[in-house]
């Protein structure tokens, strides 16, 4: 199969980590776990793993870093063969983590994070300062959560230090087992974005296993979606995997909310933001007044002086006589312009004025997001379904191993 | 979603709060253990100090004079502290060893081997084992040594093992992930870990042993046990009296000091 249905295209990305007639069979076992696994991992993208449990897809990842030795095939690590090389030493080369996290209640966070720099030699102040950068990086505090154990950390906490202890060596590549597997789904969805945020940042190559869908999209550059053995069913990007599926397989793993799903593909950046009246806080009534009669809009926002969205006024707001921090209502539903339109439309949902405000990284205002924008882009997505299933009941035209099944 | 959450501060916030009530608890714990360090002691002083003023008051004739005596005494005192100290310490060396040996992965088939030639060691009555080994063997220091191994090393042995078998699989996942190696892994995880587990079993064995060792009087290896079989075959009983209130007064110190030990040596963020 991974040699009839080759690797897609890289777009030109080099090779990180290359898996090549990958076979794992366990003894005792006759079906091999991972059976003839082929697959190029592009540097720097996040590529997905995901399949039903039981595919296989854990122990790839587990051959990669060779917890798991393989049976047969090979590893090839930027050019270099490292299926015959110290596998200790290799796993130094790459940050693991996994969904029970596994911090060393034993040790302090700073213990817990220095391990692989303390195993590579580094001396006390550059393991000291390391660990430091890296609490920042994860957005803690160093001084407050260095000398602390992992018992007094939340589940998210937690996560961010095993993130933070995987990247410690600052190896290329990390390996991620189900890392938000076991986080209640508010958390998981800030971790998500907050890890998202931190790759665009440190680019590191990720081979990240899931047997969720969701999450593979929304974390993917590159989704590998598995059948049983570890064998390739599709290998490409979220949107063609989505908008195109190779087989009935892949189209029944990603469900019926596939349209829905292209929102979390679609981002806020990409569409054309709509405009409010805004003034600056602490402009007179009359010249807001002014501002609103001269817009065909209903309320105008007020911006602080980092031009941070601070409170809606409507006209009637602005005719009463209490203080201007009295009337008005809060400036809710904020996205940064990195959001999905999937997180847009949620944050709609508690919006007062049916619209969300984009926001910059530093919270500063760039505009808003409407009904009708998503509503455009919906209708995109629904013309190219129709599109595709057009095309599927033509047939001759798609070579099809099994008949779609709907 | 994904809109301004510069959530550490919160978070922090929250955790501040959390560990300001994991806190307190802490510090009652160790008030009352403080407590514990203080109050054994003082009793075991006050039992001293009883016996000694007891013996006092007695009329002791010349056979009990010879026995109760600071010299006597003392050296029963030391050649027990000995017994207890040199085989307690083989304990540890052959029970974490073969502890360690029967849970690797690939000779975890030999535990049940293992643990049940130990056993035997247990199941046979430790006079009756000392008696054996000076049959067969010697008598003296030695023999009642390798008794009193044999006798004690089931708790260490099977404590060594559940502790490491407890350690959870996450973690050593963890590790070898991040390329520790065996050593390291059995080191500085398992073992730390397991720690609290082995020493639970030491204190057994210790305590075993206190009470065993005055057995070794019969095959000639002396100890506190010559103060009670003295005084049993001459019907004096000062001198049973004197011997057996050592004997608990010693394994009630030995279980203070161990208490402490414990504390000391178990891993924090535990």
């Amino acid at each position: 199969m991974p040699d009839q249905l080759p690797p897609s295209p890289l777009d030109g990305n080099k090779v990180m980590i290359s898996l090549q007639h990958l076979t794992k069979v366990f003894p005792g076992q006759r079906e091999p776990a991972v059976n003839d696994l082929s697959m190029d991992i592009p540097e720097g993208e996040i590529v997905i793993l995901v399949g039903p449990s039981g595919c296989g897809k854990s122990t790839t990842l587990r051959l990669i870093n060779r917890l798991i030795e393989p049976t047969d095939g090979k590893i090839v690590l930027e050019g270099e063969d490292v299926t015959r090389v110290n596998s200790d030493e290799l796993r130094r080369r790459m940050g693991y983590v996994i969904q029970q996290i596994g911090l060393f209640p034993h040790m302090t966070i700073e213990q817990n994070i220095a391990t692989v720099p303390r195993m590579l030699g580094w001396d006390r102040k550059r393991v000291a300062s390391r660990v430091g950068e890296l609490l920042e990086t994860v957005g803690m505090d160093p001084e407050q959560y260095r000398r602390r154990y992992p018992k007094e950390l939340s589940g998210g906490q937690s996560q961010r230090v095993g993130v933070a202890r995987a990247m410690a060596a600052d190896p290329p590549i990390l390996l991620m087992d189900e890392p938000f597997g076991a986080i209640d789904p508010i958390t998981r969805d800030r971790l998500q974005n907050e890890f998202l945020r931190l790759q665009s940042d440190i680019k590191k190559t990720i081979v990240f296993v899931t047997h969720d869908i969701d999450e593979a999209v929304k974390m993917g550059d590159r989704i590998a979606v598995l059948r049983e053995g570890s064998v390739i069913a599709q290998y490409d990007t979220p949107e063609r995997i989505l908008t195109n599926p190779a087989d009935a397989y892949v189209e029944t793993f990603i469900g019926s909310g596939a349209s829905l799903k292209g929102l979390t593909l679609a981002y806020v950046r990409d569409i054309e933001l709509a405009d409010w009246p805004i003034a600056q806080k602490g402009t007179g009534r009359q010249a807001m007044r002014e501002a609103l009669l001269g817009s065909d809009r209903t309320a105008i926002l007020t911006l602080d002086e980092q031009r941070r969205p601070v409170r809606w006024y409507t006209a009637r707001d602005l005719d009463r006589s209490e203080s201007l921090d009295e009337v008005g209502l809060p400036a809710t539903a904020l996205v940064e312009s990195n959001a999905t339109l999937h997180d847009a439309l949620d944050q709609m949902l508690t919006s007062y004025t049916g619209s969300v405000i984009v926001v910059d990284r530093d919270g500063s205002y760039r505009g808003t997001v409407e009904l009708d924008a998503i509503k455009h882009r919906v209708d995109e997505i629904r013309a190219a379904a129709r599109e595709r299933a057009r095309q599927m009941s033509v047939p001759d035209h798609e070579p099809m191993t099994q008949a779609p099944s709907r | 979603m994904s809109a301004p959450e510069h959530t550490p501060v919160p978070a922090a916030g929250i955790a501040q709060g959390r560990a300001a009530s994991v806190n307190a608890p802490d510090e009652r714990s160790r008030l009352t253990r403080l407590g514990r360090y203080l109050v054994q002691p003082a009793l075991l002083l006050l039992a001293c100090l009883a016996l000694f003023l007891w013996l006092n008051s007695l009329e002791l004739d010349s056979i009990e004079k010879r026995r109760i005596n600071v010299d006597f005494i003392s050296t029963a005192m030391w050649q027990q502290i000995k017994l207890v100290a040199v085989s307690t310490v083989m304990v540890i060396t052959i029970a974490v060893t073969l502890g360690i040996l029967v849970t690797r992965p690939g000779a975890r088939s030999l535990s049940p081997v293992v643990l049940a030639v130990a056993n035997i060691g247990q199941a046979v009555p430790s006079i009756g084992l000392l008696v054996i080994l000076a049959l067969v063997w010697d008598i003296g220091f030695t023999p009642a040594v390798v008794a009193l191994v044999a006798y004690s090393v089931v708790p260490v042995l099977r404590n060594t093992m559940v502790g490491l078998q407890q350690v959870d699989p996450s973690l050593l996942e963890a590790g070898r992930g991040m390329g520790m190696t065996k050593t390291a892994v059995l080191l500085r995880i398992e073992l730390p870990l397991a720690v609290p587990v082995i020493l639970a079993g030491v204190r057994t064995a210790l305590i075993i042993n206190v009470g065993t060792a005055t057995l070794a009087t019969f095959t000639g290896a002396g100890g506190l046990g010559d103060l009670i079989n003295n005084g049993l075959r001459l019907g004096r009983q000062p001198v049973i009296i004197t011997g057996g209130a050592l004997t608990a007064i010693l394994a009630l110190t030995i279980d203070w000091l161990a208490g402490i030990a414990e504390d000391v040596l178990r891993p924090k963020g535990l």
